[in-house]
């Protein structure tokens, strides 16, 4: 409704000089807070005066709706944080979800109300310091630390309404600070969690600091976080702490065991023990199915295989679901997951900024490590324009001085359309066939301990790979028909995740490089799956996933995402020089439920007392016929790949040192979803847990 | 003994006029000023109660109030030691009614103080995420129309971001600029300013020049102690 119009009708209203109607149809048309009806009320009551100029330049500005005009103002959706209320409520219960993402956390949550069907969801703005003493509500918060030196902010500065002094510095002050100071930001510490070769407790990060700065553990900085989003929801319900409700916590497909054990640990150590965990991309299939208002059953159908591509900051997740049929009922199962890639959105905006810099330096320009930075930023913002507005060819480039002066020194180019077609959609989205795998260079032997990052930035290859090693995944499903001649599973249906995808191109590209190989297979086109919140379908679903437990939604079925082994000598003869043989045996296999046990009673372990027992430890995400205490003596490369090793120490108790006890392995699948493996003791009730993070 | 003697004659008059005589007529007079500043004390005091109870803002009207009262008094002090019973009498009877009739006219100008620390905020703002002061404050007579053409650019972006960020804006009209409207009996004038042909009664037809902002919300950043609102960049130094 227009101003004009309000006015029209209120003087309409005043022609029936029926004071009594008049302010009732007001009070039905405002939505007026307390001290602006106040305000109104003192301008009726001065009514004999000339309209009242200075009482309306008193109106306090905060006031929603005070003006009618405003009724329907056009928010700009996503860039504004909502503003919460405190809730002082301590009866109410929530579904928490927090997507504990490499770059940045979001939480979202939904009240679980009598109304089985109301599930109404909003994403909490994490208040947390932008710079120092300020602080601000922001709907993400950056997975940064910053370990900043004694003097370096005033004393106070780094105050959060919920502790005076906090022991880490997070969130945006931390990427603000850290992006000039890189020596004391801990970053990625994700993508160490599940990086073999470290030990995730111990302080490691930030990798390149020199001594003197403190450095903390990839678990510590992930307890910081989470204990960062506790104190940011107790703000707003000091009644229901997030310890008394249920929470999901997001973890990537490709998150192996060891790395899912610790991110459970870190959410247990800050209080929230009653916490699960959940694959990223089920959290986006769950959250596209609550978008989607129940209609998803006419979108997907039975045979179906919906292939979820997430393309986060750091890391590229794969999965794969089927949709069959069950009792008239569609079932979901998550029934392949893809390898951890660290790739993503980030890789994008870096790749632009040196090809940027490449051309500069053609010019003959040098750039200092603070120009790249700034351009990366200003290449991010670029890439943004030219994907979302076709009509654009260019965009200019500008990294301003950064003494007061800013003009004096400034640093001039632009980001074309073709460096973007060339560098970030052929670059990364390659037109490939599906044949094709990732490229994988002999690592050079001087590598210091840095992450894992993917050599090959061709995601459509990480992809090809992916769906050929799957091509059996569905096997077991009679409903989905994969052709005799298929090489690859071929995806009926496709649902993206990730910022990345914001951009038409990137998403119509991978869809084209699909169909593509479905064509040459002679199979129908695969169709996208609309209607996705890309930024924050993580944690919307995993919030939907709470609600889903409650029995009140279709659940994705799944289990563990890999068939898990432990390698043992093989008893044969020693021949010199050569190392011994070595047998993997099967202790948790494919799929295996949340909730169920299995036990390898068959094969039993001597064990000695007091003495560290080191157990090499594979997992499979192919080999899904094998059961407990499958024995394998030869696997192909691809088959099994190497995780950290597993130890298991039996502690002196009521045993003497050097005794040797007879032990069988068993493996747990938790409700949490974490897996847990046991050495029990062959002749009694003895049981010790076998650790995962024994990195070194 | 005649008790006769004794009484007064309330109808004689005084045959002589002595210091005694003069002196007594001067404190009747003052006794009965005294009993009309008295009594228009009270009247006031009842009109005054009387309209606070259907007003609010009860400081405005108290102001508006006193401030006659107090100057009456001082002329009923000052008028009755030269002048006539019968004036004095009369000036302030007429003066009070006009006034207390009159009483909201002048309406009180209350000077409100802006609070400069959201202003400063608002800089740091606009520096921090745009560089908006380094800009303002450069000399842009020694730079080439291309150079400051470039930077403003950034400094546009960075500008809007912040606004976007810390407020709603809302248009107040949502015709189109250019558009005939009417503005009727009673609209809100500080949202709507007419120029031109100002002449007769609304509703006035006009055409829209500009479509007026307004803010809706304010989301400004919450600071804790020790923040220093002075400073708007602080220095860098890298070491």
């Amino acid at each position: 409704m227009s101003l004009f119009d309000k006015i029209k009708k209120q003087a309409t209203e005043v022609t029936k000089s029926d004071v009594l109607k008049k302010e009732d149809a007001k009070k039905e048309n405002d939505d007026i807070t307390q001290p602006a009806q106040r305000l109104e009320s003192v301008q009726e009551t001065l009514s004999e005066m000339p309209p009242a100029q200075d009482v309306s330049a008193q109106q306090p500005l905060m006031t929603h709706g005070f003006n009618n005009a405003a009724e329907s103002l056009n928010l700009q959706a996503g860039i504004n944080t909502p503003r919460l209320q405190i809730d002082n409520a301590s009866d109410k219960h929530f579904t928490i979800g927090i997507d504990l993402g490499t770059t940045h956390c979001v939480l979202s949550f939904a009240e679980f109300t009598a109304d089985d069907e109301a599930f109404s969801q909003q994403v909490m703005g994490i208040a947390q310091l932008t710079s120092p003493s300020v602080v601000e509500d922001k709907l993400q918060l950056p997975s940064f630390l910053y370990q900043a030196h004694a003097v370096e902010l005033p004393e106070g500065s780094t105050a959060l309404p919920w502790n005076v002094k906090p022991a880490y510095i997070t969130g945006e002050i931390a990427r603000h600070l850290g992006s000039k100071t890189p020596i004391r930001l801990v970053s990625s510490a994700k993508s160490w969690l599940c990086h073999a070769g470290v030990d995730c407790k111990s302080p490691i990060l930030p990798a390149d600091a020199p001594d003197e700065v403190e450095k903390v553990s990839p678990f510590e900085a992930t307890k910081a976080y989470l204990e960062h989003m506790q104190q940011a929801w107790l703000r707003y319900h000091p009644n229901a702490p997030l310890s008394a409700q249920d929470v999901v916590i997001t973890v990537p497909a490709s998150f192996d065991p060891a790395a899912r054990e610790l991110t459970i640990e870190a959410a247990r150590s800050v209080g929230l023990g009653q916490a699960i965990l959940l694959e990223e991309p089920q959290a986006a299939l769950y959250s596209w199915i609550e978008q989607t208002q129940g209609d998803w059953r006419k979108q997907a159908k039975c045979g179906d295989i919906i292939l979820v591509i997430d393309v986060g900051g750091g890391t590229t997740d794969l999965s794969l679901i089927a949709v069959t049929e069950k009792e008239g009922n569609l079932d979901l199962t998550r029934v392949a997951v893809g390898e951890h890639i660290l790739l993503g959105g980030d890789n994008m905006d870096l790749a632009l900024a040196y090809t940027i810099k490449a051309k500069l330096e053609k010019e003959g320009k040098r750039l200092e490590p603070w120009q790249i930075q700034a351009l990366t930023h200003g290449c991010r913002e670029a890439k943004e324009k030219l994907f979302s507005q076709p009509s654009l060819d260019h965009v200019p480039l500008v990294v301003p001085n950064r003494g007061s002066s800013l003009i004096d020194g400034v640093l001039r180019s632009e980001l074309t359309r073709d460096d973007l077609s060339a560098v970030i959609v052929d670059g990364f989205l390659p037109m490939v066939l599906v044949s094709e795998r990732p490229v994988t260079r002999q690592r050079t032997g001087l590598r210091t301990t840095g992450l894992p990052y993917a050599q090959d930035a061709g995601i459509t290859r990480h992809l090809a790979a992916f769906l050929s090693k799957q091509l059996n995944a569905a096997d077991e499903f009679e409903a989905i028909n994969v052709p005799q001649n298929a090489t690859f599973l071929h995806p009926t249906a496709v649902l993206f995740n990730g910022g990345v995808f914001k951009a038409h191109a990137l998403s119509e590209r991978l869809m084209t490089v699909l169909n593509g190989w479905l064509a040459a297979e002679n199979a129908p086109q695969a169709r996208l799956l609309d209607g996705a919140d890309l930024d924050l379908a993580v944690a919307r679903g995993a919030a939907y996933y709470g609600f889903v437990r409650k029995g009140k939604g279709v659940r994705i079925k799944g289990g563990t995402a890999a068939a898990y082994y432990v390698g043992v000598e093989s008893a044969m003869p020693a021949v010199p020089g050569m190392p011994p043989e070595i047998q993997a045996l099967c202790i948790a296999p494919f799929g295996m439920e949340e909730g169920t046990q299995a036990e390898l009673s068959g094969d039993e372990f001597g064990l000695v007392v007091g003495e560290p027992v080191r157990f090499r430890f594979f997992a499979s995400t192919t080999r899904r016929e094998d059961v407990v205490g499958t024995r394998l003596d030869y696997w192909q490369d691809d088959e099994l790949s190497e995780l950290s090793e597993l130890e298991v120490i039996l502690d002196k108790e009521n045993r003497r040192a050097g005794e040797v006890v007879s032990v069988y392995l068993g493996s747990t699948v938790t409700e949490v979803g974490t897996l847990e493996l046991n050495a029990f003791s062959n002749k009694d009730s003895g049981r010790w847990k076998i650790e995962f993070d024994v990195r070194n | 003994m005649d008790i006769k003697n004794y009484m007064i004659d309330l109808t004689l008059k005084p045959t002589v006029l002595d210091a005694w005589h003069v002196s007594l007529a001067a404190f009747v007079m003052i006794l009965a000023i005294t009993l009309v500043v008295v009594l228009f004390l009270m009247v006031m005091h009842l009109m005054r109660s009387s309209s606070a109870s259907s007003k609010p803002i009860v400081k405005e009207i108290e102001k508006i109030v006193e401030v006659p009262v107090e100057k009456i008094i001082e002329k009923v002090i000052e008028v009755p030691v030269e002048k006539i019973i019968e004036k004095v009498v009369e000036v302030p009877v007429d003066r009070i009614i006009e006034k207390i009739v009159q009483a909201p006219a002048p309406a009180p100008v209350i000077l409100k103080e802006s609070n400069p620390d959201a202003a400063l905020q608002l800089l740091y703002l606009l520096q921090n995420d745009a560089r908006f002061i380094d800009f303002v404050r450069e000399d842009m007579s020694v730079h080439s129309d291309e150079d400051v053409g470039m930077v403003a650019r950034v400094i546009h972006e960075g500008c809007n971001k912040v606004l976007n960020e810390h407020f709603t804006f809302a248009a107040i009209c949502k015709e189109n600029e250019g558009d005939k409207v009417t503005l009727l009996d009673g609209y809100d004038a500080a949202k709507v300013r007419i120029t031109g042909q100002i002449v007769g009664k609304p509703p006035f037809t006009g055409t829209v020049i500009h479509k007026g902002w307004q803010i809706t919300e304010v989301r400004l950043p919450n600071t804790v102690q020790g923040y220093n609102p002075n400073v708007i960049a602080p220095a860098e130094v890298e070491l």
